[in-house]
């Protein structure tokens, strides 16, 4: 059985305008099935976090179409957009880019709030439930400062699976750990892929990572090769 | 729907800064207690000064007034033509109110009016050895006069109730007294217009604040003044009457002098100035109080947006995982509202207390014998001016950090690390 499409994008390019008009990304075209464990590789420069983030429907500004399952979501209102991101797409950063201001189980939490799909107890309930998943429930009070690196990444993890997202995109998600931590971490997204089919696109520029994926992209100077 | 996720961020992002966020709410309630506080004072101030003339004007007043007669006696001759009267002489019309009896008698009868009394005003020279210094010797009815224009509070010395009780007694204005060295329980002698001697018995001084009329003034009751001029006893010059609403004074000054066939002056016309001043002078306190408060919105103004530089990465992945620009809009809008909400809150006890504080300063004057501390009005009125006005500023100051929060594109941010 042909498994459906959750991303698709048709002939997208980019351009950079400063200093002068450069083409970052071209004419790409791409398909995420759901279920699959993609990852994206390139040298830095070839355009690869450029697309993620259009792919991320963060960015706006490209020329060509983005279906997510099929519908088309290029030139939606940004108010739409946040609505995406917020319900289908979970986001992993190489910075853990959690919110200083809160502690472990609240950023966990932001997202489900904001949907508000669940109630404030059920969401709790789940948040602690996804941070048990990555062993970190022991440390959903603490601020996000008194965390260590690798712990932050998994926070950051179980934030982006809160609203059993439809996908999962990955920008260098192990750029910035240790070799242990990003074991650790990848283990997680390979346990994601395998148990839960996870659908997930990940960009990173390190191979062995890359070599645990169903499928790899390989891009260069804006292509997909 | 999810107000209290917005407003539980707004309140960790101001915890975050806690420092500056209570700067900002300083600013805030200080300019809020100096608004409070300095309207109140100088309104209170304005009304003193006001009350200083305006207490002791009638709102109407009747009299006859010296002046020639419009109807001349050839034009009883010739309608038809023009004439050329030169020097012309006021008539010799009698100063005194014609009926003064039944028409005051209407007046208290009239709804809109608190109170009547009569007065003679009496030209006259202080006879001072060889030396005569003019005056004026106002006949009053001291209850009425009381009652309705504070007399008593200019009394410094001596009792107004003397003026009834001891035949012809007087109250002579302070600085008059003062020239005629004369000392409670004195006769003085004065010379009417017409010629008239008396010895009148000083029972107490005056004092208005005002020098000119103090130099000149003095009361006695109003038989004793009819008894000086050699008049009887329906005799009065003036009708004083004060209304509840003051203005309606201009309306019904010239619908009464029309029924009675008098003149009639109503308080605005004769003391327009006091209107203007009080005016100016509360346009000024407003300016300064909002001048603090446009100066303590820029403060919030600031703080808001070194929170935005501060603060990038947090808008930046509020975006990423689902807020909309509207969303931080509102973040920031909140801080502002908080912000404005608590400090003018303060504010407002502040100025109160301030006010309380102003008003226990002692405040004594040779020309205000009744003020002893500094006067306060508590109105409400600029209790609600500054606190609708300390949301507006903060929700301004607010809103263009909040526009630009809005408006942070998060793929700028994090690809920027």
């Amino acid at each position: 059985m042909q498994r459906s499409s959750v991303l698709r994008t048709q002939n997208v390019s980019k351009y950079f305008y400063s200093p002068e008009k450069t083409q970052v990304l071209k004419e790409v075209c791409l398909d995420v099935k759901k279920g699959e464990f993609v990852s994206v590789m390139g040298k830095s420069g070839c355009g690869k976090s450029t697309l993620l983030y259009i792919l991320s429907t963060m960015d706006t500004d490209y020329e060509g179409q983005l279906y997510i399952e099929n519908e088309l979501v290029t030139g939606l209102d940004a108010k739409i957009l946040s609505r995406i991101r917020n319900e289908k797409i979970g986001f992993v950063f190489q910075f853990h880019y959690l919110l200083n201001e809160f502690s472990a189980l609240e950023n966990v939490k932001i997202p489900a709030m904001k949907l508000g799909r669940y109630s404030p107890e059920e969401i709790e309930h789940r948040v602690m439930e996804k941070l048990r998943i990555f062993g970190m429930e022991s440390h959903a009070l603490k601020k996000v400062h008194q965390l260590s690196g690798g712990q932050k990444q998994r926070v950051a993890i179980a934030r982006a699976l809160i609203n059993d997202p439809l996908i999962i995109m990955g920008d260098e998600p192990t750029g910035n750990l240790d070799k242990s931590n990003s074991d650790i971490v990848f283990n997680i997204f390979k346990e994601l892929a395998t148990e839960f089919h996870q659908t997930m696109l990940i960009v990173t520029h390190d191979d062995e990572f890359a070599k645990g994926t169903d499928r790899i992209i390989e891009m260069e100077d804006g292509r997909i090769i | 729907m999810k107000w209290g996720l917005i407003t539980e961020l707004a309140w960790a992002l101001m915890v975050a800064r806690g420092k500056q966020t209570i700067v900002a709410g300083v600013g805030v309630v200080f300019s809020i207690t100096m608004f409070v506080a300095l309207l109140g004072f100088m309104n209170g101030l304005n009304s003193m000064l006001d009350g200083l003339i305006l207490n002791r004007t009638p709102h109407i007043r009747f009299y006859n007034e010296v002046k020639p007669n419009p109807n001349q006696p050839i034009q009883l001759f010739d309608r038809e033509t023009h004439h050329v009267i030169r020097s012309i002489k006021p008539s010799a019309s009698r100063l005194d109110i014609h009926n003064s009896g039944p028409i005051m008698e209407s007046l208290s009868r009239d709804p809109r009016v608190l109170g009547v009394t009569p007065r003679i005003t009496a030209q006259v020279f202080y006879n001072v050895g060889t030396i005569d210094i003019t005056g004026v010797v106002n006949g009053v009815d001291v209850a009425k006069e009381a009652d309705l224009f504070s007399f008593e509070d200019y009394v410094t010395t001596g009792n107004v109730q003397d003026l009834n009780n001891t035949l012809n007694s007087v109250i002579l204005g302070k600085g008059a007294a003062d020239r005629m060295l004369a000392e409670i329980g004195d006769l003085i002698q004065v010379t009417t217009a017409q010629g008239n001697r008396m010895q009148l018995k000083v029972v107490g001084y005056f004092q208005s604040g005002l020098g000119d009329v103090d130099n000149v003034q003095s009361y006695a009751s109003i038989n004793t003044v009819q008894k000086m001029l050699g008049e009887p006893a329906s005799y009065v010059t003036d009708i004083q009457v004060k209304l509840h609403d003051l203005n309606l004074a201009p309306a019904m000054a010239r619908e009464l002098a029309e029924v009675y066939q008098v003149d009639a002056d109503d308080i605005q016309t004769v003391n327009a100035q006091f209107e203007t001043g009080t005016q100016v002078r509360s346009l000024i306190s407003y300016a300064v109080g909002i001048t603090l408060l446009v100066v303590s919105g820029f403060g919030i103004y600031n703080i808001l947006n070194m929170m935005i530089y501060e603060k990038m990465d947090t808008i930046a992945i509020l975006k990423a995982i689902g807020f909309s620009g509207r969303d931080v809009n509102l973040i920031f809008i909140i801080i502002a509202l908080i912000i404005g909400v608590v400090g003018g809150a303060l504010g407002l006890v502040f100025g109160f207390l301030a006010g309380l504080g102003i008003e226990r300063i002692p405040f004594e004057t040779e020309a205000l014998p009744t003020i002893k501390t500094f006067p306060v009005d508590f109105n409400p009125k600029y209790y609600v001016i500054a606190g609708v006005f300390s949301i507006v500023t903060t929700y301004f100051a607010g809103y263009f950090p909040a526009k630009k929060a809005s408006k942070i594109d998060p793929v700028d941010i994090i690809r920027g690390k």
